[in-house]
């Protein structure tokens, strides 16, 4: 059973759905209480960091969520869920939930000519082994859609990276907390394959 | 690097795909979900499903419709088609689409895109455009926005719409060429680029492919960030994974590992 914590963060119902088809059953909650039970936990999101924080602290959940995560509940991130994992975010200067070391930043691309936001389809490379990452070899591509990218103080809290005017990372993780800036629930065979990866994980890394 | 994209469009009548001539006469051509589900598999990058449903209940049909589709394709797809209002846009978002795609109600009432992209945000915010050449006409770009198929002429210059629509948060555009739609003759490679050009959001070309070298051709020369495909996938004479193999053959970067 996967736990979806909803905090009017958008794109849940396809999470949902992607959970489904790799034959998990999932519950959607709001609340602490949901949260400190569940099994495993996925916190998605699109949309933009400062609305995102308000919405968990205004729905009661950012000690819950933080307390699940210290206990050892294995957690996925998503986009946005990724985003407020580390300490803060450019976007609108918002302080974050910290379970990871870091900072959430703008693509800075004026020079390069490409274009903000970051939107469709980009090889991931791991860079260091990772359980929900098996099985996904460099240039295998996942869906992108955001503007700002994640910044971890400590390279070894980074397991991934794409290339978009040079690497940035797109998977962060810590113990029984993993996040990735990509969307796996629209990432086809690969991205339904982390969430199976995912649905047995207990934590930890390679 | 990103990917080029190959999209590929739907218009969808009472949950069936359906061919749209000159946006008058419709024939059925297929089954929307196991069109969905083979060019999902076969490759697709991205889904774009109009609804052109012209009985009373259509909402309710297109929604059973996106949570159908939903449920089996794992890529983002898009839904437009009669969208005026931001409770449309959420019910679709809800039944499964990841964006929302405006055409004519946004040409009516500008405000359109601002309050849904204030509500979805401006990456699941499209905005599709119908561009008609004007040689010598009133837009300064000689290319003016028309509705209707082309039969409504708005004397909106297209490349100004364009900026618009990308200062009141749209996150993408498709820009239709109304003169290339259904010629297989190749997409308005100056059209395309002009719009690019004036923008700073990702383009989706559409109207006018037929072969292959069309899709190489807009992704180059036209700046566009995906091309879309209906007709020469519809009735078989492409597969998605074809154009995709012509593609990265001839270098474009495009996802080929599906």
């Amino acid at each position: 059973m996967i736990t979806i914590l909803d905090y009017g963060a958008g794109n849940l119902r396809s999470v949902e759905r992607a959970c489904r088809a790799v034959g998990e059953a999932t519950v959607v909650v709001s609340d602490p209480e949901g949260l400190l039970d569940a099994e495993r936990i996925i916190f998605p999101g699109i949309g933009a960091a400062p609305a995102a924080m308000e919405n968990l602290v205004r729905i009661g959940v950012v000690e819950a969520l933080t307390e699940s995560v210290r206990k050892g509940i294995p957690t996925l991130g998503i986009c946005i869920g990724a985003q407020v994992a580390l300490d803060r975010s450019e976007e609108g200067g918002t302080a974050c939930l910290g379970l990871i070391p870091g900072v959430t930043r703008l693509f800075d691309l004026k020079d390069s000519g490409l274009k903000v936001p970051h939107i469709g389809w980009n090889e991931v490379r791991p860079t260091r082994p990772h359980p929900l990452l098996e099985g996904i070899d460099a240039g295998d591509e996942f869906y992108f859609v955001h503007s700002f990218f994640l910044d971890p103080s400590e390279a070894d809290d980074c397991f991934a990276v794409s290339d978009y005017g040079g690497d940035f990372c797109v998977a962060i993780g810590r113990d029984n907390f993993f996040a990735t800036q990509f969307h796996p629930e629209k990432s086809g065979r690969f991205g339904l394959s982390l969430l199976t990866r995912f649905s047995t994980w207990e934590g930890g890394a390679c | 690097m990103l990917s080029k994209r190959v999209v590929s469009c739907f218009d969808v009548r009472d949950g069936k795909l359906v061919k749209s001539i000159k946006f008058v006469n419709t024939k059925e051509i297929g089954e929307v979900l196991g069109r969905a589900r083979e060019y999902y598999e076969d490759g697709l990058d991205e889904l774009v499903m109009y609804d052109i449903t012209a009985s009373s209940d259509r909402r309710n049909i297109m929604l059973e419709t996106v949570e159908a589709v939903a449920a089996e394709i794992f890529i983002p797809f898009s839904v437009g088609g009669g969208i005026r209002s931001v409770e449309d846009a959420t019910s679709l978002r809800w039944a499964g689409a990841e964006k929302i795609n405006v055409n004519t109600a946004a040409v009516d009432r500008p405000e359109l895109i601002s309050e849904i992209s204030q509500a979805v945000g401006a990456q699941s915010t499209i905005l599709s455009i119908d561009v008609l050449r004007v040689p010598g006409g009133n837009c300064p770009s000689g290319f003016e926005i028309v509705t209707h198929g082309g039969r409504n002429h708005t004397r909106i210059d297209a490349l100004a719409w364009a900026r618009e629509g990308e200062r009141r948060g749209a996150g993408e555009l498709v820009v239709n060429s109304i003169d290339a739609d259904g010629t297989k003759d190749g997409y308005d490679i100056a059209l395309t680029r002009a719009v690019a050009d004036a923008v700073g959001v990702p383009v989706i070309a559409s109207g006018g492919a037929g072969k292959p070298e069309h899709l190489y051709e807009v992704l180059t020369v036209g700046g566009a960030d995906a091309a879309l495909v209906a007709s020469m996938v519809h009735y078989g004479e492409y597969k998605v994974s074809q154009l995709k193999q012509y593609l990265h053959e001839r270098g474009i970067k495009i996802r080929m590992n599906y």
